[in-house]
């Protein structure tokens, strides 16, 4: 653990410094470029809030309308039967759509059936073994003004739910 | 397929409330979230302006370039389409870079500066092949150390927080093989339907 943390914590600094160094070496005007690209990031905030409301507001709709429960109380009996505990199948469902809410979510989980646990194990794994596809669509696509997304969507849903079932499949086979 | 998603899950809540008598919840949910989507937007300002200032300083000094021909062997066989030493490729590398460390908040400005290059290259509103492989590659998710989930853990008093790294690391890897392989598979049946 402290060699992992560590690391996580000395990379962005150290990036940060060896940037600053080799720029300082080059003569490049460092603090007015910053300004200049950040200025760019700006703009770039502003042009994703249009799409950030819609979708997120969307999502919620959805959620707080109890739909959501009611389809995963429909399905659960159904997905146990192949092996899939009950208690992760709202977290399955939600980590493409929503990260704010599948944090929430594997949070809740560890908190009540422990971190140690099956469940707990699993959850920490599904939630560090994919992204919310649907945010990153929305984020990257929407950012450059790209219209037409083709067969993206499809790609990064079946990736999930190829990252959702290996979760279960290794977190079985590893704990037990 | 996006419009229909985003239209569609609105429709299902909108109708499924009005048969479960959940109209409160539905409107309370439509102005607190559109206020958290602003909050989150104004909050993206700060890590977007950072980083957007830093890669500018980094592309200037030339050390993206360096970035890029270290690896280039690898990331140009992801991204055919991308000419070598173009200023993509080092954006990419430093969106992948970031993700493996769970750096999501580095990761996003730079992933972005990736999608505009890649724009520029293929100039339409389309999105082109290698947006979608790199897409492919961010929705399912490239991290090694997943720095949150570890935190979470630590504070219910984990007796290892960091047990579940290697089987995140496993599935990281299958569910990243399978995002690369569904979008050549995508790729190639779009190329032959002649689109």
């Amino acid at each position: 653990m402290g060699i992992v943390t560590s690391v996580s914590v000395w990379l962005i600094p150290s990036f940060i410094l060896i940037v600053l160094l080799v720029a300082s070496w080059k003569k490049v005007p460092a603090y007015e470029t910053f300004v200049e690209g950040g200025k760019e990031g700006v703009k770039m905030a502003f042009s994703l809030l249009p799409f950030l409301v819609g979708m997120i507001v969307s999502i919620s709709i959805l959620r707080a309308s109890g739909a959501m429960e009611a389809f995963i109380g429909l399905i659960a009996p159904l997905l146990s039967l192949i092996g899939i505990p009950p208690d992760i199948i709202p977290l399955a469902l939600v980590r493409p759509i929503s990260g704010t809410a599948a944090l929430g979510m594997t949070t809740e989980l560890i908190q009540t059936h422990g971190p140690d646990s099956f469940i707990g194990r699993l959850a920490s794994t599904m939630q560090g073994s994919t992204d919310t596809t649907l945010y990153i669509l929305t984020v990257y696509f929407g950012a450059v003004g790209i219209r037409k997304m083709r067969y993206a969507l499809k790609v990064g849903l079946l990736a999930d739910v190829i990252g959702i079932v290996a979760s279960i499949i290794v977190v079985r086979f590893v704990f037990g | 397929m996006v419009n229909l998603i985003w239209a569609g899950m609105a429709i299902i809540g909108i109708v499924y409330a009005m048969l479960a008598g959940t109209m409160d919840k539905v409107n309370e949910a439509i102005f607190k979230s559109s206020g958290e989507a602003v909050t989150l937007s104004i909050g993206l300002i700060s890590v977007l302006v950072f980083w957007l200032g830093i890669m500018r300083v980094a592309e200037e000094a030339g050390i993206l370039r360096i970035l890029a021909k270290g690896f280039r062997p690898l990331v140009s066989r992801l991204f055919p389409e991308i000419p070598k030493d173009h200023p993509a490729m080092g954006y990419i590398l430093s969106n992948l870079t970031a993700n493996l460390f769970g750096l999501g908040n580095a990761a996003t400005p730079m992933g972005i500066k990736a999608m505009e290059q890649m724009k520029q290259l293929s100039g339409t509103d389309t999105a082109s092949r290698s947006m979608i492989t790199f897409l492919a590659l961010n929705t399912s998710s490239l991290t090694i150390i997943p720095t949150t989930v570890i935190a979470i853990r630590m504070q219910y008093n984990s007796v290892s927080p960091t047990e579940i790294v290697g089987t995140t690391i496993i599935a990281t890897i299958i569910s990243t093989t399978s995002a690369i392989l569904i979008d050549r598979f995508y790729f190639y049946r779009s190329n032959r339907r002649g689109k």
